[in-house]
C-alpha cells in the first residue's frame, strides 16, 4: 500500500514520470489537431476528440495534480461531484433539441 | 524545524484501504481528509467550484449552439492563419495548446524540485511557467484583436450564428483571466522561493506559518487546473 510519507514532505516522484506524461500530452494534443487537419467528420471525429480529451484530462489530474496518490476520501470528494455535470449536459441536450424543434416549426416554416 | 503536528504521529490514522478508508475518514469526528493539509484541501474545493462555473459556461455554449437555426461559424477556418504563404487552419489554437501544456510540464517539475528543497531550480522553473503563461495570454490578446477587427462582437459576427461571439468572449475571456491570475500568483511564490522564505521559515502572506514547500504544490494545482480547463475548451469549442 503506497502511503504518502509525512504531511510536510509529500509527493516524491521521479522527474522522468513528469517528462513521460508531458510527452504524452504533446502526442495527444497533436492527434487532436490532426483530427481537424485531416477533416475527419461525423461520429469518428467526435469519438476521437472526446477520447483524446479524456486521456489528457486524466493524465493531468492523476499525475500532475497528484490525485493518484491522494487520500481516497479526498479523491472521491473531488471527482464524484463533477459527474453531476454530465447529468446536466444530458438535460440540456434534450432542452436544446426541443428549442431547435420549436424554432424550426414556428420561425423557419412560418416565415 | 522538524516539528510535526501531533496527529501525524498517530499510527491509527494511516490510510485504510478502499471503501473502508473512505467511510472511516468521512465518519470521523475530527477531520475528513486526514494527512491532507488545509491548504491543499481548500485549493481543491476552490477548484471544484471553478469546475462548476466553467462547466455551466460550456453547457450554455453547447445549448445555444445546438438550438440555433443559423449555421455555426467553422472554428477551424475562423482561427486559421496565413503563415509564409501557407493557409493553416486552427494553427494559432494548436500553438497556444502546446505552450500551455509545456507550462504545465515545467510547473510539475517545479513542484518536484520544491519538495527536494532545490530553491534555485524551483524558482527558475516557476518563472519559466509564468513566462509560458504570459505568452499564452499574449497570443490570446492577438486572437481577440484579430477577431474584433474582423467584426466579431458578443452580439454578432460576419459568418453566421450570433451566439458564437458571446460564447467565444465569455469562455476564452474567463479562462484568460484565470491564466493571468495564475501568472501573478506564480511570480509571487517564485519570489518567495528565490528569497528562501521557506527555508528560514519567514512568516508572511501565502508563506503560511512554517516553512515548507507545499505552497508550491498548491500553486501547481491551480496552474494544472487552468491547463485542464483548456483541454476541454480546446476539444469542445475549437474542435467541435
Amino acid at each position: 500500500m503506497s502511503q504518502p510519507t509525512t504531511r510536510n514532505e509529500g509527493q516524491h516522484h521521479p522527474i522522468r514520470l513528469y517528462l513521460v506524461v508531458w510527452v504524452w500530452l504533446f502526442i495527444l494534443s497533436a492527434c487532436s489537431y490532426l483530427v481537424d487537419f485531416f477533416h475527419v467528420a461525423g461520429y469518428l471525429r467526435w469519438s476521437l476528440i472526446l477520447i483524446f480529451m479524456a486521456l489528457k484530462a486524466g493524465l493531468i489530474v492523476a499525475v500532475f495534480m497528484h490525485m493518484a496518490w491522494e487520500r481516497l476520501a479526498l479523491a472521491y470528494a473531488i471527482l464524484v461531484p463533477p459527474l453531476a455535470l454530465l447529468v446536466f449536459v444530458g438535460i440540456m441536450v434534450f432542452e436544446s433539441n426541443y428549442t431547435l424543434f420549436t424554432r424550426l416549426a414556428f420561425f423557419v416554416a412560418g416565415s | 524545524m522538524n516539528e510535526v503536528a501531533p496527529h501525524t504521529l498517530n499510527p491509527k490514522i494511516g490510510r485504510a484501504p478502499g471503501w473502508q478508508g473512505i467511510v472511516a475518514d468521512w465518519s470521523s469526528d475530527q477531520r475528513a481528509f486526514k494527512n491532507v493539509s488545509w491548504g491543499k484541501a481548500m485549493m481543491w474545493i476552490f477548484l471544484l467550484s471553478d469546475t462548476f462555473i466553467f462547466g455551466t459556461f460550456l453547457i450554455s455554449y453547447m445549448t445555444v449552439r445546438m438550438s440555433t437555426t443559423v449555421p455555426w461559424p467553422n472554428p477551424s477556418e475562423v482561427f486559421a492563419l496565413e503563415i509564409a504563404g501557407h493557409h493553416l487552419p486552427l494553427i494559432l489554437i494548436a500553438i497556444m495548446t502546446f505552450v500551455l501544456i509545456s507550462s504545465s510540464g515545467t510547473m510539475a517539475m517545479a513542484v518536484n524540485c520544491g519538495y527536494r528543497r532545490d530553491r534555485k531550480k524551483t524558482a527558475i522553473l516557476m518563472l519559466l511557467t509564468a513566462v509560458l503563461g504570459a505568452a499564452f495570454v499574449g497570443m490570446q490578446a492577438f486572437e481577440w484583436s484579430k477577431l474584433i477587427a474582423e467584426g466579431v462582437r458578443p452580439w454578432g459576427n460576419p459568418w453566421g450564428a450570433e451566439q458564437f461571439g458571446s460564447s467565444f468572449f465569455m469562455i476564452t475571456g474567463f479562462h484568460g483571466t484565470h491564466v493571468t491570475i495564475g501568472v501573478i500568483f506564480l511570480i509571487i511564490i517564485a519570489r518567495k522561493v528565490w528569497r528562501g522564505d521557506f527555508d528560514d521559515e519567514r512568516r508572511g502572506f501565502f508563506t503560511s506559518r512554517r516553512g515548507h514547500y507545499e505552497i508550491v504544490e498548491i500553486t501547481g494545482l491551480y496552474w494544472h487546473f487552468v491547463d485542464l480547463v483548456w483541454v476541454f475548451i480546446f476539444a469542445l469549442f475549437y474542435l467541435w
